[in-house]
């Protein structure tokens, strides 16, 4: 071994300062004060907040920084502090559209290792990196909640479910060609720093799109249905039901 | 007898555009809302005590008796937190909820402040879920636009503002108190108890803190009665829940059931495991909660029957893995997460964490040397316990309760790598050339 420390987060703990370029303007910062009136105190603003800077600047900026820090009347190192804290945040431009691959044990185990595998080779880049043309960034995510879809591709945060080395191959491709996709469970995609800006909390007026449900969130309801089940009627309830113990 | 399956929050998920207000107006929604704010709030929080609703996210601590831990007396102002921070390996049932039907959360949220005091409420949502995080948007607005939300609410003299905060990609900030220092615009990292959130929680104001199921179970209590509630479950574990299969099964899904059913009759709803192939292990709340395996089928899931097989209830992410399945892998990649995951806050979290990944890489690589099972068992007890909160509970139970079952299997690590012994191309669902590692 050769001694020197290697840190194995070799992404988390600094800003990148050496990119000062930033599109913060009084309307942003307008914006951003509006997010900080939203709250009892205005400190608890500073994450949607950095969600908007990501959203104007395509990573958390060093004048994204200084412009919280200055709003919330805290200094730059407690803000960075927080935005080195979260995987969303990013510190380097992250590409239009950002693709995440889930590798928690079940997806991995139910394909995801191969998809991911499947998606480096096939843009050409690694995890944690955005195509030359910035069209596309990849990520190894962890576990997205959606388990009963597995194994689950995000993209902009929206949910591509029960996904295959197929799939998955088209939906790259449609990214990279800049075709129009849409969520089966979700909105037709706009970009990443679009879907950033909405969970600021500047609504984008696209929730109305998609389903209700996928398939597997409504798998119980139909066998329920099929089967007449369902809770018991309040004016009619059943006799309790023998216990363990009784038996 | 109750029906195996009783949909109740999940019950109009399949409608067209189920999540808007004037659908879940439509099949009574809000009702419940008028009932309770007829009521004096300390009969609201009686009758939710009585009703035995117990917490939904994991731990099962009684909903009603967290309500009555706020001091009603602090001059301060309270507050509820609803946490949908849903990031649980396994766990996938807050979210299909909150898309189908967001004012089952909103109506269960005015219906619980109410209860408390509070005047304002925070959802915090995960951040990785943006449509979701859309359809609690709108329905919060909706609610407002409606006189439900605001100064005021239905010229009650009540006022109440919902906010809708995304979270940025931390798993321990669904620990409540990491997710309060979260909501404060800090790092997530839990705090020393006492002073528990009920009593100095954000602000350091009386909080109450609730996952979103055991306030959108709320709704239904009021509207239908204790009895009627009661009348689904078990002894000490009432009412219904959110059951969430995924994993080697034929047909994976959410299943609202009454508390107690078990994973073989879930199973044989769904079809059983996928074709030609047997149930090795699963999780019965998500990766935090310790293992079991067929053995267990019958093991009633309530919170008593698994405290009883010497795990937890956890989330109910029923997560089933077939024989085709290394158990070193899937507990590597779930404690890898929880290495991912850790604040950093506790040294015994922080370093054992990685001490057991660097551990469990060399049993997947087939050269852990003999006597490593008892050394991984060793970090584990110099871990567990010793940390604020749970999330290295959570990673140790994943590799204890995985020794305890299949200790020949990691065992095997001291010679020959798991890929060779369970293939990984064959726990995926799609045939595969070549070696996925």
């Amino acid at each position: 071994m050769s001694g020197h420390f290697e840190s194995h987060f070799p992404d988390s703990g600094h800003v990148d300062y050496s990119d000062q370029s930033s599109s913060i303007d009084a309307t942003t910062i307008a914006e951003l004060k509006e997010l900080a009136g939203r709250y009892p105190q205005s400190r608890s603003a500073l994450l949607p907040m950095l969600h908007l800077v990501q959203s104007v600047d395509g990573r958390v900026s060093p004048r994204g920084i200084e412009v919280c820090a200055d709003i919330l009347g805290i200094s730059t190192a407690q803000v960075s502090g927080v935005a080195t804290f979260y995987t969303m945040y990013k510190r380097r431009p992250a590409g239009t559209h950002h693709v995440g691959v889930c590798t928690t044990a079940l997806c991995a185990v139910m394909g995801g290792d191969i998809l991911l595998e499947r998606a480096k080779a096939k843009l050409g880049i690694d995890e944690g990196q955005t195509t030359p043309c910035g069209r596309v960034s990849l990520e190894r995510l962890e576990c997205n909640a959606a388990c009963d879809y597995a194994p689950v591709v995000m993209v902009n945060w929206e949910f591509f479910d029960n996904m295959s080395p197929e799939t998955t191959d088209e939906l790259l491709d449609a990214l990279m060609n800049d075709d129009e996709v849409a969520s089966p469970r979700g909105a037709t995609l706009t970009s990443w720093r679009a879907a950033e800006r909405v969970l600021a909390g500047f609504p984008d007026g696209r929730a109305d799109e998609g389903p209700s449900a996928g398939h597997a969130s409504l798998l119980g309801l139909s066998i329920a249905r099929e089967n007449n089940w369902g809770a018991p009627d309040p004016d009619n309830l059943p006799a309790p039901a023998e216990t363990q113990e009784a038996k | 007898m109750t029906d195996l399956l009783t949909p109740v929050m999940s019950s109009d998920w399949d409608s067209d555009a189920s999540w808007k207000l004037s659908r879940y107006e439509e099949v009574g929604g809000y009702r419940a809302m008028r009932k309770a704010l007829d009521m004096q709030a300390g009969d609201v929080m009686s009758l939710v005590k009585e009703s035995g609703l117990r917490g939904r996210g994991g731990a099962g601590f009684p909903t009603g008796l967290k309500w009555s831990l706020v001091p009603q007396d602090n001059p301060n102002p309270k507050y509820l937190v609803v946490n949908a921070d849903e990031s649980e390996p396994g766990t996938c049932k807050d979210m299909p909820l909150l898309m189908a039907s967001p004012h089952t959360l909103v109506e269960g949220i005015i219906i619980s402040s109410y209860a408390i005091g509070a005047n304002t409420a925070f959802i915090y949502i995960r951040g990785e879920v943006l449509h979701i995080v859309r359809r609690l948007q709108q329905a919060v607005e909706e609610a407002r636009a409606a006189g439900y939300l605001g100064a005021n609410v239905l010229g009650t003299g009540f006022d109440l503002n919902i906010i809708v905060h995304a979270g940025a990609g931390a798993y321990i900030c669904g620990e409540e108190t990491a997710l309060l220092d979260s909501l404060e615009g800090r790092r997530g990292q839990p705090r020393l108890r006492p002073p528990f959130p009920a009593v100095a929680g954000l602000y350091a104001s009386p909080t109450v803190i609730n996952n979103v199921e055991s306030i959108a179970s709320v709704p239904s209590i009021l509207d239908n009665g204790i009895a009627w509630f009661q009348s689904m479950g078990t002894e000490k574990s009432k009412g219904m829940t959110l059951y969430s299969l995924s994993g080697h099964v034929k047909r994976a899904g959410q299943f609202e059931a009454p508390l107690g059913v078990t994973l073989r009759q879930l199973l044989e709803l769904a079809g059983g495991v996928r074709n030609g192939h047997q149930l090795k292990f699963f999780t019965p709340g998500g990766s935090s909660t310790p293992i079991l395996t067929g053995d267990h089928l019958d093991v009633p899931l309530d919170y008593e029957g698994m405290a009883a097989a010497g795990t937890m209830l956890g989330t109910k992410a029923l997560q089933v893995f077939d024989e085709t399945t290394s158990v070193v892998r899937t507990t590597l990649r779930w404690v890898e997460f929880y290495k991912h995951e850790s604040c950093g806050k506790c040294t015994p979290c922080r370093e054992g964490t990685w001490w057991l990944v660097q551990l469990l890489m060399r049993f997947e690589a087939g050269t852990a040397e003999p006597g490593d099972v008892d050394k991984l068992l060793d970090i584990c007890e110099n871990i567990g316990g010793r940390s604020f909160c749970a999330l290295a509970d959570g990673a140790v139970a994943a590799v204890v309760s995985a020794v305890k079952y299949f200790r020949e299997e990691f065992e095997q690590g001291y010679t020959t790598p798991a890929w060779e012994l369970f293939p990984y191309g064959k726990s995926a669902l799609f045939a595969t050339e070549g070696d996925p590692r």
